[in-house]
């Protein structure tokens, strides 16, 4: 095995270009669980953490530009109010010690099905910036990004420079269900976003289906029911008919196999009471923030 | 390969380092720092925690080469780190002529500070003896496990101590919760955790006397 060091992101480039089979290593919380069992021996680890750009995280006028290693403790100290959803979804990754080595680039790089990050991506808004060599940089919007079970849409001379994702307009929620607070891989999960701006609602669901999905007829339904109500405009309490009708569709925009974790039907109903609960809660604060803004003007 | 990195203030070497090598593995295996522990290697346990560049990570999931040119701190550095920092944030008395102090530069740094490895290696956890005084040589979080009886087999200890010491460094005066989530990572199969709530509530609590 060789363990390559580049000291700049051209250097990782040129050696990812060089080795396509080399496998980056950044907090190393998925990699080294699999090269301590052996299930993985790659021939070269490609070691990403000397490289200072991905650290660093940008806030630019639409999105935040958030290095592919910026660590979960990070995110949720830093990006609170900007990226609510995702600092929430942080917050529940595994511990502490992870936490202060795990980012999202890895998250993305692993592509479980049950990563915390994808949901809120999902349902923020965002962006995979990616580079090679090669062919410079481009831009995976996040819908195209999970093409399997445990796969992306990155090219093996491709690596992960950063994702923009999408700066709060409004309420967002995450939802996870698990054995106890700390330490578990989600059983199922939800993220939900309010985006008073355009009058849409996005929805990000973990561990439900092959990959991360949106459940997009349901966001229909939300947002079309939301306008023809008036809500938006009103702030007034979604009426219980709309919100069961939204959870039942994101429950059957999923698809989920039983496994020790859980079982396929307990993980359709579990969604639908993530998304009704989230909507409820996101619909509070967007009431709650409406109230405030029109109490001081 | 060869890793070069300062492990309790000292720098080190290691040789023949295999590149998918754990951080764990070298502390343990080849600097002969066997106080990390190793429990379950993926993460779960928290019995590997060090502070890597003042940060607690577990050292299982830390590449051996990551760690080059880093900071370590182990359970062995833990009683010299306290006191460095104990040091650092002592007010100063002789100050009078102005002169600021050359060694305040806090944990971490090197120089002549640190944990030698001949002595990290025969390091011992003496507790206080009540007739002698003895002991002085734990970190008020060592002292504080040993006086709440939070250490039973002791393997989960030295990462708990670790992450106690650092939220202790950050939050001097922790709420329940607060100790909760920062050794959540932490997992311990003998006490049940209320000694080791009680363990560090005890070294905020004198902590909180001594400034
Ligand atoms: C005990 C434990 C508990 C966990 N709990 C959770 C949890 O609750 N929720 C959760 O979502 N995850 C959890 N994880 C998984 C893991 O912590 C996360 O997936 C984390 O985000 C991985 O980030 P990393 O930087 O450590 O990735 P690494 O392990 O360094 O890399 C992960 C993958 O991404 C690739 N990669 C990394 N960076 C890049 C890049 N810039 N470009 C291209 N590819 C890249 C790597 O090659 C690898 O395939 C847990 C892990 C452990 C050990
Ligand atoms: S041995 Fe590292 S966390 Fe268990
Ligand atoms: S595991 Fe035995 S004392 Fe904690």
């Amino acid at each position: 095995m060789d363990f390559l060091r580049p000291a700049s992101w051209e250097e990782a480039l040129a050696a990812k270009a060089e080795h396509p089979t080399a496998v980056p290593i950044a907090g190393g919380t998925d990699v080294m669980v699999e090269i301590n069992f052996d299930h993985r021996r790659p021939g070269h680890l490609l070691d990403l953490t000397r490289i200072g750009d991905l650290y660093d995280w940008e806030r630019g006028e639409r999105s935040v530009r958030l290095g592919a290693s910026v660590p979960y403790t990070r995110i949720m100290s830093e990006l609170r109010a900007d990226l609510p959803g995702l600092a929430l979804a942080a917050h529940t990754v595994a511990s502490p010690q992870i936490r202060n080595r795990g980012g999202v680039g890895g998250n993305l790089g692993t592509a479980s099905p049950a990563g915390d990050a994808h949901p809120a991506l999902l349902a923020a808004g965002a962006e995979v910036e990616v580079a090679s060599a090669a062919r410079g940089t481009r831009m995976i919007p996040i819908d195209a990004f999970y093409t399997g079970v445990k796969r992306n849409a990155l090219e093996p001379d491709e690596l992960i420079r950063a994702v923009h994702v999408r700066r709060a307009d409004g309420p967002q929620q995450f939802s996870k269900v698990g054995t106890r607070n700390a330490m578990v891989i989600a059983v199922c999960a939800f993220g939900l976003a309010l985006h008073p701006e355009t009058r849409t609602v996005r929805t990000g669901i973990g561990s439900a289906a092959p990959t991360p999905v949106r459940a997009a007829a349901a966001e229909e339904f939300l947002a079309a029911a939301l306008e023809e109500g008036g809500h938006w405009e009103s702030g007034k309490t979604v009426p219980p008919s709309v919100a069961r009708q939204f959870a039942q569709l994101c429950s059957g925009a999923c698809n989920p196999i039983d496994d020790v974790r859980g079982t396929a039907s307990y993980r359709r109903h579990a969604v639908g009471v993530m998304a009704r609960r989230t909507l409820m809660w996101t619909w509070e604060s967007y009431r709650g923030a409406r109230r405030t803004t029109e109490g001081a003007a | 390969m060869r890793v070069t990195f300062t492990v309790n203030g000292r720098p080190q070497e290691a040789d023949d380092v295999w590149e998918g090598e754990s951080l764990l593995y070298v502390l343990r295996e080849r600097l002969g720092l066997p106080g990390s522990k190793n429990a379950c290697e993926q993460g779960e346990c928290g019995s590997c925690t060090v502070r890597l560049d003042g940060v607690p990570v577990c050292s299982c999931l830390v590449a051996a080469g990551q760690a080059e040119g880093r900071e370590i701190v182990t359970v062995e550095g833990l009683a010299e780190h306290a006191r460095e920092r104990a040091r650092a944030a002592a007010p100063r008395t002789s100050d009078t002529t102005g002169a600021s102090d050359p060694s305040g530069s806090g944990p971490g740094a090197s120089g002549t500070a640190g944990t030698p490895l001949d002595a990290a290696r025969a390091w011992r956890a003496h507790g206080a003896d009540p007739h002698t005084g003895d002991g002085t040589e734990l970190a008020p979080v060592q002292q504080a496990f040993i006086d709440a009886g939070a250490v039973q087999c002791g393997f989960c200890t030295p990462g708990l101590l670790v992450a106690a010491d650092e939220m202790l460094e950050r939050n001097p005066n922790p709420s329940d919760a607060d100790i909760r989530e920062a050794l959540s990572g932490n997992l311990c199969r003998c006490t049940g955790y209320e000694k080791i709530m009680d363990a560090v509530r005890l070294a905020a609590a004198r902590q909180g006397e001594a400034v």
